[in-house]
């Protein structure tokens, strides 16, 4: 196990702070070797930019990887896009005939070379495989009594020729590492359905986006679970932020609190929920903390 | 020139390959039964790979734009055909005509300029320090030194050219 650079990416620094803090607190608590990826910039987007140009996606994601090979560090990703995009764009250098050299064309102009020697990582699948639903729970400071909806969203068990973490259609490894928190993983109808977001529906034809988004939520409430965790902070705006959405438009309320799993498990690393960007001034998060025993 | 052809070379060991593989497609519908979008949108995938099979009349389809890429079809085909890799082709080719939907390419004029799809604003500046974090995160956005990086990438792969001209959007009427 290399140690680690943190790549961001877009959605979390910009638009979801709290869950770069949380992700940062955590690492520090679990005792990881990580560092920031600086002068990092978007992976670049899966959705968008592999549609439109699989030069220009490739050669900026390898500018990316170049900067984590510099220092000899794998990269950390928590964001599923980000997963995508790098690691997709990692494999192709190390493995499509002839495309490192075309990539590293265009890379010389800025005075760069990718060689294809370090890995990418989850963060999701690197705590279970390098440490362990069994790990995780010796760190526990805090057991959280709450029954979780997971959603694992789609790229980061998808393609599964190339994610290698099994079979999509019933995956576990994201639910121990919840129930490790003293929480219970609950099964829901249509778990393994896709947000909506992905693939530059959210951002062009938002109103269909949001259909998928209101089907998904309508099952997980049967369920009458206390939040949703994910892993990935753009499936994280659409399920959040777009349960305003659908009440401003289909005038359907949900109240779901949403977590990234990293404010999760900081709760259960025992730091505060202000600390970890959940939005207290909110009814629903307030709940979720007294139920928690957290709310002052 | 040169990195034209070197754009088509990146391209073409993965599309020639596509190509052969949407010949298999023997229309058993498992693609559209898992197709989360399909559902809810017009989206009907094995109808897409039917005519990507058999025209090249697809570029200017709506359709194209609903797929979340969750990858469910591609999972399941019977046939391991690669459809959202296929679908990804197509869509490279429809944008290389022009097509290219309004709000993606604002998308796509973000990173250009700023290096991210989605870059910081005032509200979340202010979120970061109340958070006791640093106002920029260490990103391009903090150096710009990296962003002048992305920019010369992004002119060398030929994608500002892509992105800045005017070749219009999907036709009135499609959208």
């Amino acid at each position: 196990m290399k140690a680690l650079t943190l790549f961001m990416g877009c959605l979390v620094p910009n638009r979801y702070p709290g869950i770069e803090l949380a992700t940062k607190l955590c690492l520090a608590k679990l005792d990881i070797d990580f560092n920031e990826l600086a002068g990092a910039s978007c992976c670049p987007a899966p959705g968008v930019f592999r549609s439109f140009d699989r030069t220009s996606w490739l050669t900026v994601a390898s500018r990316n990887i170049v900067l984590a090979e510099q220092m000899e560090r794998d990269i950390l990703t928590i964001c599923n896009g980000c997963f995508s995009t790098l690691a997709d764009a990692n494999r192709i250098i190390k493995e499509e005939n002839g495309t490192k050299e075309d990539i590293n064309e265009h890379l010389r102009k800025i005075g760069k070379e990718i060689n294809g020697n370090i890995d990418v990582r989850h963060i999701i699948e690197f705590l279970y495989e390098e440490y362990g639903p069994e790990k995780i729970r010796s760190y526990v400071e805090r057991q959280l009594k709450i029954r979780v909806a997971v959603h694992y969203g789609c790229h980061l068990i998808k393609p599964t020729k190339d994610r290698g973490l099994g079979n999509f259609e019933r995956p576990r490894f994201f639910d121990e590492l919840v129930n490790a928190l003293g929480a219970t993983s609950v099964e829901y109808p249509d778990k393994m359905a896709c947000c909506g977001a992905g693939g530059g529906v959210r951002s062009a034809m938002k109103d269909k986006s949001l259909k998928m988004t209101e089907a998904k939520l309508a099952r997980i409430k049967e369920m009458e679970i206390d939040c949703i965790v994910n892993s990935c902070p753009f499936c994280h705006m659409q399920l959040d932020a777009g349960q305003a959405e659908i009440k401003e438009k289909m005038e359907i309320e949900y109240d779901i609190p949403v977590l990234h799993y990293t404010q999760l498990l900081g709760l259960a690393l025992g730091f505060p929920p202000e600390m970890l960007g959940i939005d207290t001034s909110l009814k629903k998060n307030r709940e979720l903390m007294e139920q928690l025993d957290l709310q002052e | 020139m040169k990195d034209g052809n070197t754009a088509q070379k990146a391209k073409s060991h993965e599309t020639d390959s596509h190509n052969k593989d949407i010949l298999r497609c023997m229309q058993c519908g498992v693609c559209t039964s898992s197709c989360p979008s399909g559902r809810h949108t017009s989206l009907n995938i094995r109808k897409l790979v039917k005519i990507a099979g058999r025209t090249t009349n697809i570029f200017s389809n709506e359709e194209l734009w609903m797929c979340t890429t969750c990858y469910n079809c591609q999972e399941r085909c019977p046939r391991n055909i690669p459809i959202v890799d296929i679908l990804l082709d197509i869509r490279a080719t429809a944008a290389h005509q022009g097509m290219i939907q309004p709000e993606h390419r604002q998308v796509c004029r973000m990173l250009l300029e700023y290096g991210h799809a989605v870059p910081i604003n005032e509200e979340n500046r202010k979120i970061r320090t109340d958070l006791g974090m640093e106002e920029l995160p260490e990103t391009v956005q903090k150096y710009k030194e990296g962003l002048e990086e992305v920019k010369e990438l992004l002119r060398s792969c030929g994608f500002e050219t892509l992105i800045g001209d005017n070749k219009g959007c999907i036709p009135e009427g499609k959208k």
